[in-house]
């Protein structure tokens, strides 16, 4: 664990001393978790999103939005009730006790969190998912080779599968409407919200906002912007008057961006490689340094007449 | 069912799937006859015993057990196609919370363990230079270099979109554990091809030296010169992707059960690939014996078995050490479906085996010995790859999954057509020793 640990700081450390050169951007591509680092001291710089739970009512102005906007098939007259192939956010009904023990409705808006670090783009071996460096994450799917291993990776189980699709199926999340943003819009969803439930802004900005609000409303809000610290961050953060593990979060959320535990391994690999090579290359060197006296002659099969029983 | 009868598409199924087996056959009888038919000519043909034998009267027995095969066989192919023209939800039981499943826990993971024979008989033999294991190289590779081939039929059909299967070649994500297990499978399989090259070169040239000399001749020169360069490139290559078949389940700590969840699960399965690499030698050595009805090597098979008694021994205290280092040992003693299946893995597919292997008089045994190799391949190998990619993360996710009926059957088609290939080629290519040394055993 230790020199794991070791081995990824001074790979750190030599990367921070080659940012100076031209080399950084080379590096930076090339070298495994180099695009993460930048991801992270970049963070503040990103989009996102802020979701306040106590502003919702559960209108689903969002999600029909969301359908609109991507073209995405509807049923007349229905709300959709779970992420699927077509659907990529829905506000969830929850009945809860809230801290003071009434029971409330709370309505929670799901989609693809926009991980800072995401699991799915670190899985993804054909970069299909995205990191668009900006906060959304973007799936590409002429890249796709339709693995589904991101849908095993992402820690908030986001990701939707065309199952029926015989041979183009897609991987179906919210990419924040990267499209917009680049128009200089807001996400659909954020238009539509006649609440104010939904704030877009730069992340850092949003971080500020959401502790402002805790810190004037101490009473209404538990002191916990979801997304914060979760899987090393997220772009997409919620502020609650109801604890986060009654309203169908995830439940043991590690800390520390799943990539981050890959990155350890990954970054082994270079001295295995050599370390393998190198021990082999001298076996078979010391194995073979008598030619003549152990080795039998092969066999010449040109010449070779085996006799092969009956 | 009645509507499906009027689809055309039905019926072209229908028909692909009992004529792609058919074809199958029939063009491996062709080849057979063919081969067997020209070297008639060459002086060593009648020794060969590859003359094809006049047809005799077959016990009701075997047509049936062949019939019975051709049928499941015949319904695989048919399951796959309509794999590509319904999509992967019309036959697998797959889901979004449960998106890989059967096909890549056992056909890929367990599928690749399985062929780790192929490095670690070729690393013994030309690498340590441990020369009276030979005879049982040749076999390993061809095992492996099928195995692969069927790793890699299993993913192109539990692939969503397998014509993209060649990206990762091309857009290096050297973060994506996934990826670097892409590009050395499809290498180490080329590495493979390399490997048992010369055994189709040695047919070739035998068949045709007599009258003329190839340039195969001098490409076979060529490359078992440069032998030892695949050798060891297949050992590196081996060792990154058994061990990062591991490494793929790293990036879900809080999905899979703690039993098997480590930040040194590439190290397992690199330990229990190498074990499983003798295990698997052993079975196979067993297996094809019988086929075949030749000899087997058996001090050779106890040697190795008493090599992969150490290997196992030293995972076992590996995984203990593990297990205790990260406080998981309550777990193992919980009544779930997790801890029973922990406790089989490692009891059946570990510590028996060593037990087996350790004692002398028991490895001695023939039987016995078999019995210890098909331990660690089923339990200590297979039933691990399972428990990690499926047993393990049903803790999370609750009970959803278990394979189709569908699922199975196409991976018992695929094995199928693997131990044809296998019986094929080790049929009418000189896989096996040639010298009569084993026929004093039998
Ligand atoms: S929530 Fe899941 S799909 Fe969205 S960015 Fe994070 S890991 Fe990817
Ligand atoms: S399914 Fe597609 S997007 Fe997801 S990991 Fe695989 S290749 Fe990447």
């Amino acid at each position: 664990m230790d020199d794991l640990e070791k081995a990824r700081i001074s790979r750190r450390d030599f990367l921070k001393s080659l940012g100076l050169g031209a080399a950084a951007a080379a590096a930076a591509s090339v070298l495994p978790g180099a695009a993460a680092q930048a991801a992270e001291e970049t963070a503040g710089a990103t989009w996102g999103m802020l979701v306040d739970l106590t502003r919702c009512t559960g209108c689903n102005s969002c999600a029909l939005a969301c359908k609109e906007a991507n073209g995405l098939p509807q049923i007349p007259g229905k709300v959709p009730t779970a992420l699927d192939a077509d659907t990529y956010t829905f506000v969830e009904a929850f009945q809860v006790a809230n801290l003071r023990g009434e029971i409330v409705t709370r309505y929670v808006k799901r989609q693809c969190m926009h991980c800072l670090e995401a699991a799915c783009v670190s899985a993804c071996p054909a970069a299909a998912m995205h990191s668009s460096g900006e906060g959304p994450i973007i799936y590409r799917a002429s890249r796709c080779l339709g693995c589904r291993y991101c849908e095993v990776a992402c820690p908030f189980g986001i990701p939707r599968f065309n199952w029926d699709n015989s041979i183009t199926p897609k991987i179906n999340k919210c990419w924040m409407c990267y499209e917009r943003l680049k128009e200089g819009e807001e996400p659909a969803c954020v238009s539509a919200c006649p609440t104010g439930a939904i704030r877009f802004g730069r992340r850092e900005d949003l971080l500020v906002q959401a502790h402002a609000r805790i810190a004037s409303h101490p009473d209404r809000y538990i002191d916990h912007v979801l997304g914060e610290s979760e899987v090393g961050g997220t772009s997409v953060l919620y502020l609650s008057d109801v604890p986060f593990d009654r309203l169908g979060f995830p439940a043991n959320l590690p800390q520390v961006a799943p990539p981050k535990q890959t990155e350890k391994i990954l970054y082994k690999l270079p001295y295995v490689i050599f370390g393998m090579a190198a021990f082999m290359t001298g076996t078979a060197l010391y194995t073979h340094r008598k030619p003549a006296a152990t080795v039998p002659v092969e066999a010449d099969a040109a010449t070779e007449t085996p006799d092969k029983e009956a | 069912m009645g509507e499906i009868i009027t689809y055309p598409a039905f019926w072209i199924v229908a028909a692909l799937s009992i004529g792609i087996p058919v074809v199958f056959l029939a063009g491996a009888r062709f080849l057979a006859v063919r081969l067997a038919g020209r070297s008639q000519g060459a002086a060593a043909a009648a020794a060969e015993g590859i003359v094809i034998t006049v047809p005799r009267v077959r016990s009701p027995w075997k047509v049936l057990r062949d019939l019975v095969l051709i049928g499941v066989m015949a319904t695989g192919t048919a399951i796959i196609l309509v794999r590509f023209m319904f999509g992967l939800g019309a036959v697998t039981n797959l889901s979004d919370r449960f998106p890989l499943g059967f096909w890549i826990g056992f056909d890929v993971m367990s599928g690749v363990a399985l062929a780790a024979g192929g490095f670690v008989m070729a690393a013994t033999v030309h690498i340590f230079r441990i020369h009276r294991f030979e005879p049982l190289v040749r076999p390993a590779i061809l095992t492996a270099f099928l195995g692969y081939l069927l790793v890699i039929a299993a993913l192109l059909v539990d692939l969503g979109r397998p014509y993209n299967v060649w990206r990762p070649l091309v857009h290096w994500q050297y973060h994506s554990v996934l990826w670097e297990v892409g590009v050395c499978v499809a290498t180490y399989t080329t590495v493979l091809f390399f490997e048992f090259l010369p055994v189709i070169l040695e047919r070739v040239n035998r068949i045709e030296a007599i009258t003329k000399r190839l340039p195969t001749v001098a490409f076979y020169r060529w490359l078992k010169k440069v032998s030892i360069v695949f050798i060891i490139l297949g050992v590196v290559l081996s060792t990154l992707h058994q061990s990062s078949l591991g490494s793929l389940w790293v990036i879900v700590p809080q999905k899979l059960h703690p039993l098997w969840y480590s930040l040194y699960l590439p190290v397992f399965f690199w330990m229990s690939a190498v074990a499983v690499g003798f295990a698997m030698t052993i079975v196979e050595s067993n297996l094809s014996s019988r086929a075949f009805k030749r000899g087997l090597e058996q001090p050779l098979l106890a040697e190795l078995g008493q090599i992969a008694s150490v290997v196992l021994a030293v995972y076992l205290v590996a995984r203990v050490a593990d297990i205790t280092a990260r406080g998981a040992w309550p777990r193992a003693f919980e009544p779930t479906l997790q801890a029973a299946s922990f406790w089989v893995e490692m009891i059946a597919g570990v510590v028996v085996p060593i037990i087996l292997f350790a004692v002398p008089s028991l490895r001695r045994n023939p039987k016995v010995l078999f019995a210890g190799a098909s331990l660690v391949v089923a339990f200590g190998v297979a039933l691990n790859r399972l428990n990690v990619s499926w047993i393990g993360l049903l803790s999370y996710t609750g009970n959803i999954y278990s394979p189709s009926w569908m699922e199975l059957v196409v991976t018992v088609t695929l094995l199928g057509f693997g131990v044809l290939a296998f019986y094929l080629a080790a049929k009418y290519l000189p896989v096996f020793p040639e010298e009569g040394a084993h026929k004093a055993q039998e």
